[in-house]
């Protein structure tokens, strides 16, 4: 039997916390439920699965510093991912906790982008993938601190700092690379060309964006496009790097739960314990 | 520990004037610098020492990353990817100390990939469960802790100050590791069953870590004068099995050592003495994952190289530029 200071604990800890989050109607909601619910899982799964993603290169980069980089990035997402399902199982207000919703649902109900489910492919590859998505995710960010929910505008500013030094570091890394060798040019372009069909996704609206743009928490998924295109002609072109003439938006889907075959793979082994194990803790 | 039988230059005929002198600093237990007077044979075995740590930690990084993108929770995940990041560092830290003494981190990697350089034995082991994760941190960091503690006491100035931030890292590890054999040991059965099987599976090889037995470990006393190495294999050795068999004993789990038996005369826990012909072979690459760990450093480093030379060339294209403009 626990004893008493293990049962008052954890309800004085909530209690005290609870006290500390600012006042926001729109996390009790039920009409805005289901999409604030949604679209606060987009905003989690995809820094889970990025960061997942690049964590796969822990202790295989290729050069120590880029490594230690690389972990520091995963770590930040992850650590984003946690605050986002955090609110998002707040808002559901069915018991489950941001872990249940990282380890326990199944793909059709991830709703990250396709982008960052892909696999690494080759450093460039990855770090292509990183601009463009933190590119996205800094604008959106940016957006948020102004939202009319301030529990999403609290976690916007924590996150926005770290995404700020990310989209730095990875526009960097992409300029010096792009205008680096020629093979190192020759794979930022092929990087480039096989992530940009995936791109649209993230300016797609839905009826989820609609929801909560009319509500003032988020902005609509294609008001980002503009300043995400100012940045991205500005990095390609110091990095003599060419913008794709095809179009973005041919893989979509994942924003609404319709994913490339990767991301089953991603979940059978991230949520490997938690399913070979049910209710055991770690 | 990480530096498993380096071996030892011996001083070579007559002490000159100068190593005397050399000596003594060392016995008034000044640090020595980098831009110091130093015989050859102590730079040459610090040399060894420090890279054989370093590659130590970077080869380290492996069978824990094996365990990332399979972490059970998203803290666990966090605290294993930051642990994992430190030992990336620690590696940092100690390829630059090695630098301060004329060998460049790239040739210290050369030596590693063609198997002129070792790295600990230990990594050359695989991680099956999750408790290894706790096993490792637990028993592994526990055991790098022993040896470097004293050497943060070293007499060479970058290496004992590399040692003093390295050890604040690792004793968090150990906490950390031990912390998920709390919860693996007091959870379900299944969980316990981990635990012991980790323990099981890491004790004997955590015991190697600290190199052969003192009667077969010709290089030490060298070294020791030099205070390269602060205490022998079997003194360091007895002091892990000291503290870790309680730690063993609170978490209720059994260390497979049916020998093992508190000696009240000796104040010191009697214990069985791993198998040397075990050890020798993992040295000599014939551990379970030798190959493995090794080629993934190897993979690793090729398929960088590209990345490597594109930043380099950016770096001389930009100065041509910046000179250009002047
Ligand atoms: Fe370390
Ligand atoms: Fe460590």
């Amino acid at each position: 039997m626990p004893s008493l200071p293990d049962m008052a604990t954890p309800e004085a800890e909530r209690l005290a916390q609870e006290a500390a989050q600012p006042a926001d109607p729109h996390i009790t909601d039920v009409a805005l439920k289901p999409a604030l619910f949604d679209w606060l899982c987009r905003m989690g799964d995809g820094a889970l699965i990025l960061g997942h993603r690049t964590s796969e290169w822990c202790g295989h980069g290729p050069a120590l510093e880029e490594d230690i980089a690389l972990a520091n990035t995963a770590l930040d997402l992850i650590g984003h991912a946690a605050l986002w399902l955090e609110l998002a199982a707040e808002v559901e207000a069915q018991g489950r906790t941001a872990d249940d919703l990282a380890y326990l649902r199944d793909a059709m109900r991830f709703r990250n982008p396709q982008i960052v489910e892909l696999p690494n492919g080759d450093i460039g590859r990855t770090l292509m993938r990183e601009f463009l998505y933190d590119a996205w995710h800094y604008e959106m960010l940016l957006k948020l601190r102004d939202s009319s929910s301030p529990r999403v505008a609290e976690i916007a500013a924590k996150a926005g700092k770290e995404v700020a030094y990310q989209l730095d570091r990875a526009s960097d890394l992409v300029i010096r690379l792009g205008d680096g060798t020629e093979e190192s040019h020759a794979r930022m372009q092929a990087a480039l060309d096989h992530l940009w069909p995936y791109t649209g996704e993230l300016f797609t609206d839905d009826a989820v964006d609609e929801a909560v743009a009319e509500a003032g928490i988020a902005p609509r998924a294609s008001e980002l496009q503009g300043p995400w295109d100012a940045t991205l002609r500005e990095v390609m072109g110091e990095a003599t790097l060419t913008v794709p003439d095809r179009r973005a938006d041919v893989h979509l889907g994942g924003k609404q739960g319709r994913h490339t075959e990767h991301l089953g793979y991603i979940l059978a082994e991230m949520q490997f314990l938690q399913r070979a194990y049910p209710g055991a803790e770690w | 520990m990480y530096a498993q039988m380096v071996k030892s230059e011996a001083a070579d005929g007559e002490q000159t004037p100068e190593d005397r002198a050399f000596q003594a600093r060392i016995d008034r237990g000044e640090k020595i610098e980098p831009k110091d007077w130093m015989p050859e044979g102590y730079r040459k075995t610090l040399i060894r020492q420090i890279g054989q740590h370093a590659h130590s930690e970077i080869v380290g990084q492996l069978p824990e990353g094996n365990w990332i993108t399979r972490a059970p929770t998203l803290e666990r995940k966090q605290i294993l990817l930051a642990k994992v990041q430190d030992e990336a560092g620690h590696g940092l830290y100690l390829y630059s100390a090695a630098e301060t003494l004329g060998v460049s981190r790239d040739e210290l990697f050369e030596k590693l990939h063609s198997g002129a350089m070792k790295y600990s034995s230990i990594f050359n082991y695989p991680t099956l469960t999750w408790a290894d994760m706790g096993a490792i941190g637990w028993l592994v960091d526990g055991a790098a802790i022993m040896n470097q503690v004293p050497l943060q006491r070293t007499s060479y100035g970058p290496y004992s100050r590399a040692m003093i931030r390295i050890c604040k890292e690792e004793s968090f590890h150990q906490r950390q590791g031990y912390s998920i054999m709390m919860k693996m040991a007091g959870g379900t059965p299944e969980q316990k069953e981990m635990a012991q099987d980790a323990l099981n599976r890491f004790w004997y090889p955590s015991l190697m870590m600290f190199g052969p037995s003192d009667k077969d470990s010709v290089h030490s006393a060298q070294s020791m004068a030099w205070k390269i190495k602060i205490n022998t294999n079997d003194e360091l050795r007895q002091k892990f099995v000291d503290e870790t068999v309680p730690q063993a004993e609170y978490l209720g789990l059994t260390v497979p050592d049916p020998d093992l038996a508190w000696n009240a005369g000796r104040g010191h826990y009697d214990f069985t003495e791993p198998d040397w012909t075990e050890f020798f072979d993992v040295l000599k690459g014939n551990g379970p994952c030798n190959e493995e760990r090794l080629g993934a450093r190897v993979k690793a480093w090729e398929d960088g190289a590209w990345f490597r030379e594109g930043l380099s060339a950016h770096a001389e294209k930009a100065a041509a530029r910046r000179l250009a403009a002047e």
